[in-house]
């Protein structure tokens, strides 16, 4: 029931967002913005890719940050969260809008990824199996952590610059985390060394989600 | 908080710093007030006696917090709000106590105020939440909604800080003892070649500021109940 | 037939430290209409959120049972309807695709479509079905609320100024709609309006109760 009901909750913002492409558009334009900016600051410059891969970190943060507070924000403003918790039980409009938000930062990160692929040449990935894996899971922990955060930030009354400040250090492991991957991807290690690394974001993961689901009523019912 | 153990406190952490500053460091002790001369680290290991338990209290408090927010939402009544908010804004008093003391020492034993080193990173993320935690409570007018909203972010905050116990040492090499770049301290931080006296007065000195802390709270609470029943006069005149 | 009752206690809400309501207590079975009254900003909007579940009062408890068994405070959702100006519908979406939604994250049985229809055609605004709820006026924009509040047929159908927005073939449809659902369920409405009023069993109002409270 609960599974059904997050689904419905989950094509709801999909074609929501397809009808009125809030998010979607200007969240393009902004990974084309800040990717020519490091390509421009690049010039003819070599970076290392520990550098790039901290870059393409910052990149997909950001996008991130400008994106995944959209869900619960428009409820807000527009006036409609109220009709959602008439409709629904707590728990299914958090699910619904987790899965949400993994689907659009996937989306992103896979883009970013590719972008980056193409149009950076000293980024070379040498173990494609860890670079992708990383994005997955890394997008993953990064819509796990900013659907609660999104949650809040709709509640109070200056959301704009909030949710970055709120963010980053709860997201700080992840990325740091996400990083070190990367650069194992570029280093060419073997799948079996970054284990390590992917247990940390899925129970990074893991840990986010249960304690949202926890504590989500109180934000939610308030 | 008691009378009694007001002015204990007070006798005793005096005690505790002038012990600390003014106990002489010999290369070989004597006496019972003489500390041991550790090199490498010289008269700059007396910071540990203040350094360390600033940063402990600046924990406790963190967690203070934390605790009272869960209780708040248990049970709604804003008396735990107060709690929690003046345990985080002591805590983050303590927190730059903590980054200060460290960056100077820092500065004459490694060479730079800041160096990325693990516990550097962690402490300064700490302040990080803190300043992300005061900033969201100042975006919220209204009272409950912003002690929900606060405790929810501080439990949020809770749960990422143990994965930077496993995620620091990974990233980046280790000043600190204790850290996984350092071959002589292995263990925490209090076993490093710490002599006797030295080590009751750095106990001495931790007991101190976390009562110290207690006492600090205790007022900070009664400012505040003090403050919001005074507002709640004016209100309703 | 479910035996439905409404029970309200003691409640009591405080908006930073301000009291907004205090010592609210009412009962109601089912069959009968009640009316909140009020002078403008003296928390009758406060009180419908809460005795609706969206909003939790500082003290008391608010108790509703079906049947003999009581359903827990924030999960009665399923049996109510609201109509109220701060409840919205989704702009980019048409009537249909609105009520469509409605109905499965209620997870409405089958006939669900008939209902829908009928409402609709009731409200006067099944030919405008296929238009996105941005191009509605907002009488047509307070009749759709209407559809999706008696949607699922809700036992306890509150409304807070149920004519607002509305002319005078609206309002005649929403006063069909308060005559059914005092028959068989139970009818709350916040408003000071005279015609609404005449709909009530009995007039409830905040004002009193706060006077005799101090």
């Amino acid at each position: 029931m609960i599974a059904l009901t997050s689904y419905h909750i989950f094509v709801k913002e999909f074609v929501s967002e397809f009808r009125t492409r809030y998010a979607l558009n200007a969240l393009l334009m902004f990974v084309v913005t800040t990717l020519s900016i490091i390509l421009f600051s690049i010039g003819q410059e070599s970076p290392s890719s520990d550098v790039l891969s901290g870059t393409l970190w910052i990149v997909i943060f950001f996008s991130a940050m400008s994106g995944l507070s959209r869900t619960f924000v428009a409820e807000e403003e527009r006036g409609t969260s109220l009709t959602l918790r008439l409709l629904v039980n707590a728990n299914a409009v958090y699910i619904g809008k987790l899965l949400y938000n993994f689907a659009l930062i996937l989306v992103l990160s896979l883009i970013i990824a590719v972008a980056y692929l193409l149009f950076i040449n000293e980024f070379g990935v040498k173990t494609y199996e860890i670079f992708w894996l990383t994005i997955l899971l890394g997008s993953a922990g990064l819509a796990s952590a900013s659907t609660i955060l999104a949650a809040i930030i709709a509640k109070a009354n200056t959301k704009g610059t909030l949710f970055p400040v709120l963010a980053f250090p709860i997201l700080l492991p992840l990325l740091l985390t996400c990083i070190n991957a990367t650069k194992l991807a570029t280093e060419g290690a073997f799948l079996a060394e970054a284990m390590q690394e992917f247990q940390i974001l899925i129970s990074f993961t893991v840990v986010m989600i249960a304690t949202s689901f926890l504590v989500f009523d109180f934000v939610w019912k308030d | 908080m008691k009378l009694w153990l007001k002015i204990a406190v007070s006798v005793w952490l005096t005690a505790v710093i002038i012990a600390g500053i003014a106990f002489p460091m010999m290369r070989v002790p004597e006496t019972w007030y003489h500390f041991p001369f550790i090199p490498g680290l010289e008269e700059k290991a007396r910071n540990i006696i203040f350094h360390v338990p600033i940063s402990w209290a600046t924990v406790v408090a963190f967690v203070m917090s934390m605790i009272y927010g869960i209780i708040y939402l248990k049970k709604k009544d804003i008396d735990y709000d107060l709690r929690s908010v003046s345990s985080a804004s002591l805590g983050l008093l303590l927190c730059v106590l903590a980054t200060v003391t460290g960056a100077i020492w820092a500065k004459f034993n490694w060479g730079s105020f800041w160096n990325w080193d693990p516990r550097q990173t962690s402490i300064f993320i700490l302040l990080l939440i803190y300043g992300a935690y005061f900033v969201l409570r100042s975006a919220i007018d209204e009272e409950e909604r912003r002690a929900t909203l606060s405790s929810v972010y501080s439990i949020i905050a809770g749960v990422t800080v143990p994965f930077f116990i496993f995620v620091m040492p990974r990233i980046m090499s280790g000043l600190h003892p204790g850290s996984l770049g350092d071959e002589q301290g292995k263990g925490p931080v209090l076993e490093f070649k710490m002599a006797t006296n030295m080590l009751m007065v750095f106990f001495a000195s931790l007991i101190g500021f976390t009562v110290l802390y207690f006492w600090m709270y205790t007022l900070k609470v009664r400012q505040m109940r003090i403050e919001r029943h005074v507002q709640q006069i004016t209100d309703s005149q | 037939m479910k035996k439905l009752t409404f029970k309200s206690e003691n409640i009591a809400k405080l908006y930073n430290r301000r009291v907004i309501l205090d010592k609210i207590s009412f009962s109601l079975s089912e069959g009968t209409a009640f009316a909140i009254t009020g002078k403008n900003g003296s928390g009758k909007s406060t009180l419908v959120k809460i005795l609706c579940g969206v909003l939790s009062p500082t003290r008391g408890t608010v108790e509703f049972s079906v049947s003999g068994t009581v359903v827990p405070y924030p999960d009665y959702y399923p049996h109510i309807g609201l109509v109220s100006p701060y409840l919205n519908m989704y702009e980019e979406f048409t009537a249909e695709e609105n009520l469509a939604f409605i109905a499965k994250v209620r997870g409405l049985g089958a006939g669900w479509n008939d209902r829908r229809d009928m409402l609709l055609k009731e409200f006067g605004i099944y030919d405008h079905r296929k238009k996105e709820a941005r191009y509605y006026s907002s009488g047509m924009k307070q009749r759709l609320k209407y559809c999706a509040a008696l949607l699922h047929e809700p036992s306890l159908l509150v409304l807070d100024e149920p004519s607002s927005n509305l002319d005078r073939y609206g309002i005649d449809a929403v006063q069909k709609f308060m005559e059914l659902q005092k028959k068989s369920g139970i009818l709350m409405f916040a408003t000071n309006d005279a015609e609404d009023l005449q709909f009530a069993d009995t007039i409830y109002n905040i004002e009193d109760v706060k006077q005799g409270s101090r």
